[in-house]
């Protein structure tokens, strides 16, 4: 299956260098560090609101407040990023696309991208099912702080991950 | 002249040489000052927005700043001393770069905006903290944190793209 994947990503990277928005990335000088400059604003509200979030199933940060509200306040500031992510993402595989689609990298990034969004929504869903979820006391939260070390875990590896893709290829 | 000697001097110490010379150090310290720098801006920005008067407009903004700048002080450290690591590796060539210089210079700003904000703008804190409106110092001194991080990030991204 790997290997079909990799034949598929290896066609995408073709066509893909073949578009105007690659050339036109490769030919101005300014739209991979300006967009690099983007995905990174974008990266710090995603990964400062998933600390808050963690912190909160801790129990270290804002404990008098509701989850609910915690939720209520850092989710969106979660979500709405990831489409600036990536849009500013596409732009800069635009720039050098066979690096990064085919850049082993880059795709274990995009798996742990999918297991923080995971991780992200669970902890939504715990709530929703469990509304004592995050609020019970300190030593009967044993399943929000692993969910908060997990999501913490992989965001951290996102962010390393992110600064590898353009040493390793 | 002393300060290029400086420099040059820096740039020579042994640590500063693995940095330059072993491939896997520069990226390794690279990766972790990129991680506190993402949670220095991420975590500010929660207590600007707060101070402009756009988010977590229900959370009293002497507790929002409780809760959040202790990491962000915290991240702060780590960034200061990656970077300083990162900039003893290329000394000279780093302090000649226009975006460094930037960067650095903004830095200052920032530093400059928090001593006046919590010197003058927070005197009357008790009376408007816990408010979901805030008062103009408020504003301004948010707005110009807010706009002088984004120009640090930029100006850190530009440094790698300019420096060789």
């Amino acid at each position: 299956m790997y290997s079909t994947i990799f034949h598929w990503l290896s066609q995408l990277s073709a066509w893909h260098e073949q578009t105007q928005l690659s050339q036109a990335v490769q030919v101005h000088d300014w739209i991979v560090p300006t967009a690099q400059s983007i995905h990174i604003l974008g990266i710090a509200a995603v990964a400062a609101s998933a600390l808050m979030i963690n912190l909160r199933l801790i129990g270290l940060y804002a404990a008098d407040q509701p989850l609910k509200e915690v939720l209520a306040r850092f989710l969106p500031f979660i979500w709405w990023p990831l489409i600036v992510l990536l849009l500013t993402g596409i732009v800069m595989i635009a720039g050098e696309p066979p690096r990064s689609l085919k850049n082993p990298v880059f795709q274990l990034k995009m798996v742990l991208l999918i297991a923080a969004i995971v991780a992200t929504a669970i902890c939504k869903v715990a709530l929703r099912r469990n509304a004592a979820f995050g609020d019970a006391r300190a030593d009967r939260r044993v399943g929000a702080a692993t969910l908060a070390g997990v999501s913490m875990l992989l965001w951290v590896s996102i962010v390393f991950a992110g600064r590898w893709i353009a040493y390793y290829y | 002249m002393d300060f290029d000697r400086f420099l040059n001097w820096l740039q020579g110490t042994p640590v500063a040489v693995a940095i330059r010379e072993n491939e896997l150090l520069f990226p390794w310290i690279e990766s972790f000052h990129v991680l506190t720098i993402v949670l220095v801006v991420g975590t500010i920005l929660i207590v600007d927005l707060r101070l402009i008067g756009v988010a977590s407009r229900n959370r009293a903004v002497t507790v929002l700043m409780r809760d959040v700048l202790p990491c962000t002080w915290t991240a702060f450290l780590v960034a200061a001393i990656t970077g300083s690591l990162l900039f003893s590796s290329n000394a000279p060539k780093y302090t000649h770069n226009f975006y460094f210089q930037a960067k650095m210079a903004l830095l200052v700003l920032t530093g400059c905006n928090m001593v006046i904000f919590h010197l003058i703008g927070t005197r009357e804190i008790a009376h408007w903290g816990a408010a979901a409106r805030t008062p103009v110092a408020a504003k301004v001194a948010g707005g110009i944190s807010l706009l002088a991080w984004i120009a640090v990030v930029a100006c850190g991204r530009w440094i790698g793209f300019t420096l060789h």
